[in-house]
């Protein structure tokens, strides 16, 4: 009971500290970790827009070249002279030397046929009137077209421009290279993760994307998530998240998206949390093992020193109740001492009268003799019990003399060797053999082992064994009386050491003999305890100071 | 010789009229007070060999104050302490003055009349001695052998 006790002190006071030192290191990590996160979040994201911003302009100002390029080879060419394949191939060429990417050039009339066409298709004469880029162009002067299958059924994408040369309109049409713009846009890829694309307002893939489909495929975020200005959005998918940043072109139809797994970017940041998280554990850890070892060894000291504590208490206690005892002894002895003075004069008295002539001739004269006599016993027995009482307070004073402990033991269990063959009691003894002779009352000595090894004879009855052992145990001589008998319970052993407390049958003990023992060895300034669990003996422990008589 | 004379003090009015028959019938001379004062009068009046003195009398005079006065009185005259508590003290104050024994109570008869016949023994002696050595004394001085003589037997 009083082990659970300590336990759950222990483990509150475990929980307390850990809870005080683990809170604020669980605090300073994850705000350390969020901090440096945000920080590391904000730049890469940062970075990413910059990057799609810069990309954006590149694409814009390529778009805007290839368109100018054509425009400026349309306005400076009249539509006889573009119709003829020659000058048209030549033109190509030019073209190409300048800007690069143009795949083929085709020369367009007002109705929609194709009248001249250099590239690499077979293409010439076919009518694109119902073409949405063609009324686009008609309409407007200039079209760069989003990516399609048109007749060459591959994908690509287209530039037009309008010429209006008196009466006559035509369209000059120039295919740019899907490879060369393909790689002008992923130039913004960066890392393992990084990926870029262009896709237009309808979410579809104008350029192949690194990973997760191909041209023409559908983008799966929502286009107008991205607003006026570079966007940057975060998603998660597959476990990872990642970062896209849009940025629309200025044709205001085509979104370049530059997106990067926040785990590359952000892998030095792991990295930084991994670490700190190994240096918070390992202090933990180190805190945990600490504090169970302090505590451990707090609570256990607290223990001794509570045990220490509770036992000198109940010296103490034990040592007032006997003073307090041997004062009332002594008054309760002379009121009951005269009563049975004057019962057993008068009996005695009585006696001395039945002696006289004419009694004797009394026919009862026998029973009131034999009744006399039980009186004058009981009486007798009474006294023994006061004056046994009363012997406390007369064996206070002792006599000190050169006692060999042994030697008294020796002569005790001489004395009782007897009783205890009558009883089948063997007795052991197993006296040490560097006990120094001691300053003490050899008398009194030797009533407390007289009390003690009768006790043991008596608690075992018959047949049993009794061990006496003397030992030097540092400035301090131990004798311990061991019986094999049936032991004592807990109440037992707290009383037993109390005045007039016996478990012998009545008139056979008075109860007054470990009371008295108790007495004496506290006035030698030791020590009685008794060791005891049902059913497996009792051991008596004398303690005594060792002291050293004083030379004569 | 005269039987031997014993002063017995005791409040206890039952014990002491007891004790004192009891030991009328085995032919002492016995006589009993119940109180310090009544003992030292009587001390001072007749002469006693032993008295038995209970020691814790309430009232008056209790037993070591009047041993003191016994003792001033009658030096010689033996004393046997009863006690019916153990108080070491007061029994060994007892016998620094001069007190022969101490018993306690309840006592019985036959060790009374052991310690009783000791102290007898002792007093006995004791007066021999004296009485010796007055007579060796007096028979220094023959004058005056016959007047002493007379004059002890006169007390």
């Amino acid at each position: 009971m009083k082990g659970a006790m300590y336990r759950s002190l222990q483990r509150r006071i475990i929980l307390v500290t850990l809870l005080v030192s683990y809170a604020p290191l669980f605090i300073l990590g994850f705000s350390i970790y969020y901090q440096f996160y945000n920080t590391c979040r904000d730049l890469t994201e940062q970075q990413l827009r910059y990057r799609a911003q810069a990309q954006a302009a590149v694409v814009d100002l390529f778009l805007k070249e290839h368109s100018a390029i054509l425009s400026a080879m349309a306005d400076t060419n009249r539509f006889d002279f573009m119709v003829e394949d020659r000058n048209l191939s030549r033109i190509l060429e030019v073209m190409n030397n300048r800007a690069g990417g143009f795949v083929d050039l085709g020369v367009i009339n007002s109705d929609g046929l194709q009248r001249t066409y250099i590239g690499p298709y077979e293409l010439e004469g076919l009518n694109y009137y119902d073409e949405p880029w063609f009324a686009e162009t008609m309409a407007r002067g200039l079209h760069v077209s989003d990516v399609f299958l048109g007749f060459r059924r591959s994908p690509h994408f287209i530039i037009a421009v309008r010429r209006q040369e008196g009466n006559r309109t035509w369209i000059l049409r120039s295919t740019v290279d899907s490879e060369v713009f393909g790689s002008l846009v992923r130039a913004a890829q960066v890392g393992r993760t990084g990926d870029a694309y262009i896709v237009n307002r309808d979410g579809t893939f104008q350029t192949s994307p690194r990973f997760g489909g191909k041209i023409l495929d559908p983008f799966f975020l929502p286009t107008n998530l991205f607003g006026g200005s570079t966007t940057v959005l975060e998603r998660k998918t597959d476990g990872h998240t990642r970062l896209y940043a849009g940025t629309w072109l200025k044709n205001n139809k085509w979104l370049l998206v530059v997106n990067q797994g926040t785990e590359e970017e952000m892998s030095r940041l792991f990295a930084t949390r991994d670490l700190e998280i190994i240096i918070i554990c390992g202090g933990m850890l180190v805190i945990l093992l600490a504090t169970v070892f302090i505590t451990r060894a707090l609570v256990g000291r607290l223990q001794q020193n509570d045990q220490k504590v509770s036992e000198l208490n109940a010296q103490l206690i034990q040592s007032d109740k006997l003073a307090a005892l041997g004062k009332m002894a002594a008054g309760v002895a002379h009121e009951i001492n005269n009563p049975l003075a004057v019962i057993q004069q008068k009996t005695g008295w009585m006696e001395d009268l039945l002696e006289e002539e004419e009694l004797k001739q009394s026919e009862n004269i026998e029973e009131f003799k034999n009744s006399l006599q039980k009186i004058e016993e009981h009486v007798d027995r009474a006294r023994k019990v006061v004056h046994g009482m009363l012997g406390y307070a007369r064996k206070m004073e002792p006599h000190l003399e050169d006692v060999d402990v042994n030697g008294t033991l020796k002569q005790t269990t001489e004395l009782l060797a007897n009783y205890a063959r009558i009883n089948n009691i063997d007795i052991q003894t197993d006296f040490g053999a560097d006990l120094p002779i001691i300053a003490a009352d050899q008398a009194q000595l030797q009533q407390v082992f007289f009390n003690l090894i009768t006790n043991a004879i008596d608690a075992i009855g018959q047949n049993g064994e009794i061990r006496i052992i003397s030992e030097k145990v540092q400035d301090q001589i131990r004798v311990h009386v061991q019986d094999n008998g049936p032991g004592m319970t807990e109440e037992q052993q707290r009383r037993v050491f109390d005045p007039f407390y016996t478990t012998k049958t009545t008139g056979k003990g008075t109860g007054l003999g470990l009371w008295i023992s108790y007495s004496i060895i506290e006035k030698m300034g030791g020590t009685i305890a008794v060791h005891s669990r049902q059913g497996e003996g009792a051991r008596f422990t004398v303690q005594m100071p060792i002291v050293i008589p004083e030379k004569k | 010789m005269d039987s031997f004379r014993v002063l017995v003090v005791d409040d206890e009015e039952d014990f002491l009229e007891t004790l004192v028959n009891r030991l009328k019938k085995r032919n002492l001379d016995a006589v009993g007070v119940k109180s310090g004062e009544e003992a030292v009068e009587e001390i001072r009046e007749k002469r006693y060999d032993v008295v038995i003195l209970d020691i814790k009398m309430p009232g008056g005079m209790d037993g070591i104050e009047t041993l003191r006065e016994i003792k001033r009185i009658q030096p010689l005259v033996e004393v046997l302490l009863l006690t019916g508590h153990a108080s070491v003290e007061t029994s060994i104050e007892g016998m620094k003055l001069g007190a022969f024994d101490y018993l306690m109570k309840p006592i019985k008869l036959e060790e009374l009349l052991v310690k009783l016949g000791q102290a007898f023994e002792k007093k006995d002696t004791h007066d021999q001695k004296i009485r010796g050595a007055k007579i060796k004394e007096l028979m220094r001085f023959p004058g005056r052998v016959f007047k002493q003589i007379k004059e002890e037997d006169k007390e």
